[in-house]
């Protein structure tokens, strides 16, 4: 492979999202999980009624214990029991209606965030090759894990809870302002500074949780070294070092994180200030409501009732909108969490696909034409500079070069996992950007130097290359490529488990899996990235021979590092330094002296002939 | 990491399941999870928990200011005939600084009692994740060889997380119980019949919440499961990624990872569901016990067996405490899931196994190493499914200074099992390996690494600078990492990076390809100028013409008595060329050994084995 910039150029990595507002992130968030907004207004209309019912209950006991049970002259029983029971009844109401509510946010939030995480996780395989290198894996892996499950905690607990909380802080009010505006309006001043400050500490809480979450993968990074990394640890007695930067990891997201800690749990006591406040206020502004003070006239605005009443409405104001402003806290971890998530979907995507407007390769071997090809890695210098090439149907090309020359970025513009910066890459006289993607994928199939292996049977590997095999097709597909007996050789056969990365197997062995794949999915252009991986000679030979197979009757272009292939090859291609210097059989270019081809000859024959040589 | 080990972690479920104890979690086994981080934590646990009681004290005190003001202020503004006279501003100002200096009081309160929480729970995930990479870092290379990497990954995050859960809402809770305490004997003192039925209320809080837990902590356990194997599934597809995409596979590994995807959707929605039937719950008994308050308390008051104050004060006992006591709702909440996950941290921190080390300085000889293979044995670890079967037996060489040897043979004849064992990353079951005489078993810690360095075939790098990967800490200045990546032939592309010798790899450097990782990891090994270079097929990524030039540079680098020994596993028969003496290993034991001119003319097999490729053509 290459060598592609190793850190990324803007234009390679992902959108963080860090742009959205709140409600912009909400708003494309329901966008991309429609379910959020299933059943939406049964769901608000149930809230509504919890919330209420949350106020009615305790105003229907105040009233019970001041009117029924305090009344002048002994208890008033009827009285008692018509609140008592009317209080019964919203108690009722209440559960059933959050019970309702609740059992409805749950399975529309879960719905919808399993789309949007199965959505995030189809993005990253669309992303560009490019992005998906620069990329951390363990960032791309939580976003569609951790990050979805931090807004799945906020929507079915926070959300919930906001939103009744929202609905008592209205029906307060309007309890409130139905005693007495005036003090209901000394409440809301009261509350003001604290309303006011929220962007503030949400802005500084946002802050603080983007390096959290920053912090959080460095984190993961370096717990996940002593265990992908546990032999070489081990073999260099470094676990002094490794504990040391993970201690260091752990300790800087554990400041950030108490950072964050600190900002809410000061933003939060805001509101018991605030309250504070209000019931002062109530009192000195209600006394001064009083008949013959100073805004009572002569008979009074008010009654010592209603000011005793308020303190206690004031309570139910501020329950509320503490459980508010903490949610709206706690919301900013979350919706920096969504805002990533969404950050992923909104990178755009690999290569545009033309999809059904596409056009379809016809079957048979195919014909391949680069057109005045350049191709330049984003804000990097050019790769390839304008070439050109023209591969017969049916025939083997090796492209050789220096390591660094362009050769693999050949392979990737053939297999379009990179469209070219200018001029075009044409398979069958059609311009690989016109190609439906499907069409593609099908007809062309790359066999890259490290064929990955997931953990799983030998089956099931195969199968990528075509996923109706049956058993017997791929057994057949073995046989076509001379791997007849090796399967049969390996213990389990086809159900052979290969292991994390494919572990289980040697290197060849991997190697020897990937060719079977690709006789699986029988292409048409073969895009070989010839393995460098020296391996088991044994297995050497049989790679070679299943290559000879796989490749018979296609056209096939391997980027070479052996010369055995190159000489094998119909014709050679020589790229140096992002130009095709040469091209022809390798019997005419060998010839040709003091050329490049010449020069990789003879380092090709001279290692070889350390062999034959002996030594000392 | 050898082939072999590797196999048995798959063929061997019962240790590479991750449960190490289905009993299910009760609350006492929630309460000691807490009782582990209280006595970690001490001081952070008193001062929140201090917090919080003073946050329920000021609660309390609150209602009693509202009581003055109501006495002192309100009564008296409205009684008179002209209020002005009768509250002066005086007074006014003091509701003012009262109602507010408890405010205030409380709102110091809160930042101690979360403030504390969020700390504790920082510190308690610091101290397991610590513990946990330490463990990672001091057992043998089998245990993590029989444990998959997403397990121990996940070990040391989301079940860390997840231990801690509860420490978030337990001060509130114990500040709670302590408001509950004194509500509970102010209304046994103030009507102990009113008291009695008020205090059903608290047991029915308690058993509604045991229920709960037992009836949701198996789908929070399944949901934890989940959520680990929908990350495995995550990670394995993003590595693959480009197999993925050149195959146009996107399609079925979607499917693949919805599948869990939809399977932890389903878990949550199930706790989802208990949690919507019994939270309403909670929030409805105490309301429920404040109205059968009321009620028995009207009867009461009526045949005179209680006065209409000590009602409402019962009352007004249960409704303070009714809201908070549902923090211990959400405390007890936590637990299953906490349980679940300290069960599986502590299955990590209990395994035992360690590299025990002597207490022997390797011998600093300023020349090439000798080692000494004498009689090795080495089997498959027992359960492995291979019965008795054996990876090495009986080989003996030895290497001597400043000489090279290949080991060649063919796939599964133990090579990298000897790499493994050369590199004490496991111990033989019979023999000794010996570095200039002394046994490898009685070298002190880090003495073997600071004679030998082993490249292996799948280089790992670190997270971590070019500087960093190729010093790992060791006092090197910049020259000798140059040198060092020019020998490795890596020196071209680093300089080419745009921070040079600084530039970042990024996790596992998946930004260079599998050569060019392949050669840091050797100028890895070459900066330490090892007496004793072991490369395993350490080249083997590399195109054949630079790995020559890496060759020649590590022949002619160093020449006579400096020139550390080296041991070689090799196909290529460039490399195998380096060798003095080639020892062919075949199933295990050691099929001949010589020159590779000796071996070939007396050796079908070894001809056969090294000369195929060419024989085929």
């Amino acid at each position: 492979m290459s060598t592609p910039p190793t850190t990324a150029p803007s234009t390679t990595g992902l959108s963080t999202g860090d742009d959205l507002g709140a409600f912009a992130t909400i708003r494309r968030g329901v966008g991309y999980s429609p379910e959020l907004a299933e059943g939406l207004w049964g769901t608000l209309l149930l809230a509504v009624v919890a919330s209420v019912g949350q106020v009615v209950v305790p105003v229907a006991v105040q009233q019970t214990i001041d009117r029924g049970l305090g009344a002048d002259g002994g208890p008033d029983v009827g009285y008692t029991t018509l609140m008592g029971v009317l209080a019964g009844v919203a108690v009722v109401l209440t559960s059933v209606s959050s019970y309702l509510m609740t059992r409805r946010l749950f399975i529309t939030s879960e719905r919808g965030l399993a789309t949007l995480r199965i959505k995030a996780f189809r993005h990253v395989h669309d992303l560009p090759l490019l992005t998906q290198n620069t990329e951390r894996r363990g960032a791309l892996v939580s976003r569609v894990t951790s990050d979805v499950d931090q807004v799945s905690q906020f929507l079915v607990f926070g959300g919930l809870l906001f939103v009744v909380s929202l609905g008592q802080i209205v029906v307060a009010t309007i309890v409130m302002v139905v005693y007495s505006w005036q003090l209901a309006l000394v409440v809301w001043v009261c509350f003001a500074p604290l309303f006011a400050s929220l962007r503030y500490f949400q802005r500084k809480l946002t802050l603080a949780y983007g390096v959290v979450r920053r912090q959080v993968g460095q984190m993961l990074s370096a717990v996940s070294e002593p265990v992908v990394g546990a032999a070489v640890v081990r073999a260099y007695a470094v676990e002094e070092r490794t504990q040391t930067r993970i201690d260091d990891a752990i300790d800087e997201f554990k400041a950030a994180s108490t950072r964050a800690q600190g900002f809410t749990a000061f933003s939060f006591s805001l509101g018991g200030v605030s309250a504070g406040l209000a019931n002062a206020g109530v009192i000195v502004i209600g006394v001064w409501l009083a008949p013959g003070h100073l805004f009572g006239g002569d008979s009074g605005r008010i009654s010592a009732g209603t000011i005793v009443a308020f303190a206690f409405l004031v309570t139910l104001f501020v329950g509320p909108v503490q459980m508010g402003t903490q949610i709206l806290t706690d919301a900013q971890n979350a919706l920096a969490g969504w805002r990533r998530v969404i950050g992923i979907l909104e990178t755009p995507a690999d290569l545009v696909d033309p999809g059904e407007d596409g056009q379809r390769l016809p079957r048979g071997p195919i014909e391949v034409r680069f057109d005045d090809v350049t191709f330049a890695y984003p804000a990097g210098p050019p790769v390839l500079h304008g070439i050109s090439l023209d591969i017969a149907a049916g025939t083997r090309v090796a492209v050789v070069g220096e390591t660094g020359s362009g050769k693999s970025t050949v392979a990737k513009l053939l297999t379009r996992l990179m469209d070219p910066t200018e001029g075009r890459v044409l398979l069958d006289g059609i311009d690989l950007r016109d190609v439906r993607t499907r069409a593609l994928r099908r007809s062309v199939v790359l066999v890259p130097q490290e064929g990955f292996l997931f953990d799983d049977t030998l089956a099931a590997n195969v199968r990528y290359g075509r996923t109706d095999a049956s058993d017997a097709d791929i057994a057949a597909a073995a046989v076509e490529i001379g791997l007849g007996d090796w399967l049969d050789a390996l213990p389990r056969g086809v159900h052979t488990l290969v292991g994390q990365r494919g572990e289980s197997l040697s290197a060849g062995e991997r190697q020897l899996v990937a060719l079977l794949r690709a006789q699986l999915a029988d292409p048409d252009l073969l895009v070989l990235d010839e393995a460098t991986s020296a391996v088991d000679p044994a297995l050497e030979m049989r790679i070679g021979r299943a290559l000879e197979r796989l490749m018979s009757g296609r056209t096939s272009v391997t980027i070479a590092h052996r010369l055995s292939t190159a000489e094998a090859a119909d014709e050679v291609v020589v790229v140096d330094r992002g130009r095709i210097v040469q091209r022809g059989p390798h019997d005419v270019l060998v010839g040709q002296e003091g050329s490049v081809y010449a020069g990789l000859h003879a380092s090709w024959v001279a290692q070889q002939g350390t062999v034959a040589a002996g030594r000392g | 990491m050898t082939t072999h080990a590797a196999q048995h972690a798959s063929l061997d479920p019962t240790e590479a399941s991750a449960e190490p104890n289905g009993r299910p979690a009760t609350t006492i086994d929630g309460l000691q999870v807490l009782g582990v981080a209280i006595r970690r934590e001490p001081w952070v646990f008193t001062l929140s928990t201090l917090g919080s009681v003073l946050f329920g004290a000021l609660t309390v005190a609150d209602a009693w200011v509202l009581g003055w003001a109501t006495d002192h202020v309100i009564t008296p503004a409205f009684a008179a005939r002209d209020a002005r006279e009768a509250v002066g501003a005086g007074l006014l100002w003091a509701v003012l600084a009262l109602f507010l200096g408890v405010a205030l009081l409380r709102a110091v309160g809160i930042v101690a009692r979360r403030l504390g929480a969020g700390i504790m729970q920082y510190r308690m995930q610091a101290h397991s994740r610590r513990a946990v990479t330490r463990q990672y870092l001091a057992l043998p290379m089998s245990w993590h060889q029989r444990h998959p990497t997403g397990q121990l990954l996940s070990n040391a995050n989301a079940d860390v997380e997840a231990t801690w859960g509860p420490i978030a809402p337990l001060p509130m809770a114990v500040g709670t119980i302590a408001m509950m305490v004194i509500a509970v004997a102010q209304m046994l003192l103030t009507d102990v019949v009113l008291a009695v039925i008020g205090l059903f209320v608290f047991p029915a809080v308690i058993v509604t919440n045991v229920v709960y837990q037992r009836w949701s902590a198996p789908w929070a356990t399944r949901a934890q499961q989940l959520r680990a194997e929908v990350s495995e599934i995550a990670h394995e597809s993003f590595d693959g990624a480009l197999v993925v995409k050149t195959l146009g596979r996107e399609g079925e590994e979607t499917e693949r990872f919805a599948e869990r995807a939809h399977a932890l959707r389903d878990a949550n929605i199930k706790v989802g569901l208990y949690r919507a039937a019994f939270d309403p719950a909670l929030a409805a008994l105490p309301n429920i016990g404040v109205l059968v308050v009321l009620a028995v308390g009207v009867h009461r008051v009526l045949t005179g067996s209680s006065d209409a104050g000590d009602v409402v004060t019962v009352a007004y006992l249960l409704t303070i405490v009714s809201f908070p006591i549902r923090s211990i709702g959400w405390l007890l909440g936590n637990f299953p899931a906490s349980v679940v996950g300290y069960r599986r941290v502590r299955s990590v921190l209990d395994a035992t196994g360690s590299m025990p080390f002597g207490a022997v300085a390797a011998p600093s000889t300023g020349r090439g190493a000798r080692l000494e293979i004498d009689g090795l044995g080495y089997d498959y670890p027992s359960g492995s499914g291979k019965g008795a079967a054996s990876l090495l037996d009986d080989v003996s060489f030895a290497v001597e200074p400043g000489r090279t040897v290949a080991l060649v043979g063919a796939t599964a004849s133990g090579k990298s099992t000897l790499v493994n064992l050369v590199s004490r990353l496991v111990d033989p079951d019979a023999g000794t390996l010996r570095l200039d005489g002394v046994d490898l078993r009685d070298l002190a810690r880090g003495e073997l690494a600071g004679a030998v360095a082993v490249v292996p075939q799948q280089a790992f790098l670190f997270d971590d600078t070019v500087r960093g990967n190729v010093t790992l800490g060791a006092d090197v200045c910049d020259d000798d990492v140059w040198t060092a990546l020019r020998a490795a032939q890596a020196d071209g592309f680093v300089a080419a990076l745009p921070h040079g010798l600084d530039s970042r790899l990024g996790e596992r450097g998946t930004s260079l390809s599998g050569g060019q990782r392949q050669r840091i990891s050797l100028a890895r090994a070459l900066v330490r100028r090892p007496r004793l270079l072991v490369l395993d097929d350490a080249t083997s990524a590399v195109d054949p013409e630079v790995e020559a030039r890496i060759l020649a540079a590590l022949r002619d680098g160093s020449t006579g008595e400096s020139r550390p020994s080296l041991l070689v596993v090799a196909y290529r028969k460039a490399t195998i060329g380096l060798a003095d003496e080639v020892v062919h290993l075949a199933e295990g034991r050691i099929a001949d050994r010589g020159t590779h001119a000796e071996l070939l003319g007396r050796s079908p097999a070894y001809a056969h084995l090294v000369n195929a490729y060419e024989e085929e053509r």
